[in-house]
């Protein structure tokens, strides 16, 4: 067993630094060290926004996507078009949608995926709340920007079942080349897809 | 350890940032997992849906270790599915089934008739028949084979046309008259191959033989009940295929 080279307090900092996405053993002692060396300057302004953040960040009651204040900035915004639902599987997928700025609607997260493998079932997500959501008078589309995965694509066509008696048009995000793909290193799938979803130019 | 086996995607499961845990069924190997290094990225994601036709190779130090995966995709078939609900709903039964079996026990036959399945997925009824004649191997696999060649109160080998909810066993016309409504049915299409298509209740009742022993024999000794894409597929294809 290797020997501590530090205090318990410092090795529970690395610790818990090394549960971070993106980080291993090895960048947490760095980051450790980087915050022990920048006490004042990054240290104590990270502790005093991650003691904020744990007391007020809760889950939109509404939409499932996450903010200091409930319902959500998002939902609480009333210049966004309250006829348009964008359905998401992540908090991570909203905001990369609000990053594009695509589309100006409220939300819905499901908070994941179906997944028999992973023992998901519809049960675990939000699909019932969306569904009570969809059925508002004022709702008109329900778009499905789920992941063109197996996982993803059988979940809209689950939440698309569900939504047969709603007066809504559903919609979903379009499969094909991306910004700045080669068609030669493009998966066969991708291509077939881009194919017979092609318009005209 | 080390071994090179061509089989299908049934699952993926992300391990970590970067790496995912697949759950392919090869030819010699059974239903086998490995770690995919690499297989939560953006270069592999295409390649591990379930559906698509891979070449693995498997290696680790000692046998009963999980292993690493280098995986190879061969038939992309995953991607052709994703517009089409009962083909989704079908995949996921279809690997719902699956998993029925015990890991790394091989199944050459199973798996080559997951494969002739994945190529007609795409149309309803072609699907429909493949998947209830695959829901009867699979029971003849797991040790509860129906038989369905000769009258179990007769003997005879012409018109049966009813199953025995209790033996599992075919009952002719005749014979099963008296309790025709305690039977279930036996469409002629699960015994033997014909040029006319099944109507969509020919597929009702072919489902409802199947399921009745899956349920019995197999998912109530384990605590489970049909997997709910089933019914999704069944309802999927009802809209597409008519009754009569």
């Amino acid at each position: 067993m290797p020997k501590a080279v530090a205090g318990p307090e410092i090795e529970r900092l690395i610790q818990l630094l090394a549960r971070l996405p993106g980080l291993g053993p090895r960048s947490a002692r760095r980051a450790a060290l980087f915050l022990i060396k920048k006490r004042e300057q990054v240290m104590a302004p990270l502790a005093a926004a991650l003691e904020v953040a744990l007391e007020k960040i809760s889950v939109c009651r509404i939409c499932g996507n996450i903010d200091s204040q409930n319902p959500c900035t998002v939902c609480a915004d009333p210049r966004r078009d309250g006829s348009v639902i964008v359905v998401v599987a992540d908090v991570a997928d909203l905001w990369a949608l609000e990053r594009a700025g695509a589309v100006d609607a409220k939300y819905h997260v499901l908070g994941g995926t179906l997944s028999p493998l992973d023992g998901v079932g519809p049960q675990d997500l939000t699909i019932d709340a969306l569904v009570t959501r969809a059925h508002a008078p004022e709702v008109k589309e329900v778009i499905l920007a789920l992941n063109a995965t197996v996982d993803g694509q059988t979940t809209a066509h689950y939440i698309t079942d569900l939504l047969q008696d709603a007066n809504v048009t559903v919609t979903r995000l379009a499969h094909g080349v991306p910004v700045g793909g080669e068609l030669e290193y493009l998966d066969e799938g991708t291509l077939a897809a881009a194919i017979r979803q092609r318009t005209p130019f | 350890m080390e071994w090179t086996d061509e089989g299908i995607v049934l699952g993926v499961r992300r391990h970590g940032e970067a790496n995912a845990i697949a759950e392919v069924m090869t030819v010699e190997h059974g239903r086998h997992l490995g770690l995919v290094r690499g297989g939560a990225g953006s270069r592999l994601r295409p390649i591990l849906q379930p559906g698509n036709a891979v070449r693995v190779t498997w290696r680790a130090r000692l046998d009963e270790h999980l292993g690493h995966y280098t995986v190879e995709g061969l038939q992309l078939s995953a991607a052709a599915f994703l517009s089409v609900p009962h083909a989704l709903y079908g995949l996921a039964h279809l690997c719902a089934l699956m998993r029925l079996l015990p890991e790394r026990d091989p199944h050459p036959g199973l798996h080559a008739a997951l494969s002739r399945i994945l190529e007609t997925l795409g149309e309803p009824r072609a699907a429909a028949v493949a998947i209830a004649r695959f829901e009867l191997r699979m029971l003849a696999e797991l040790g509860f084979g129906l038989d369905l060649e000769t009258c179990a109160a007769t003997g005879t080998r012409e018109d049966l046309v009813y199953v025995s909810p209790k033996s599992g066993r075919a009952v002719s016309r005749a014979a099963g008259a008296p309790w025709e409504d305690k039977l279930l049915r036996l469409p002629a299409f699960l015994v033997r191959e014909s040029e006319r298509a099944p109507s969509g209740e020919e597929l009702a009742q072919a489902f409802a033989l199947t399921g009745h022993f899956l349920s019995r024999n197999v998912l109530e000794p384990r605590g489970t009940s049909l997997p709910p894409e089933r019914a999704q597929f069944l309802a999927a294809v009802a809209r597409a295929v008519p009754a009569a």
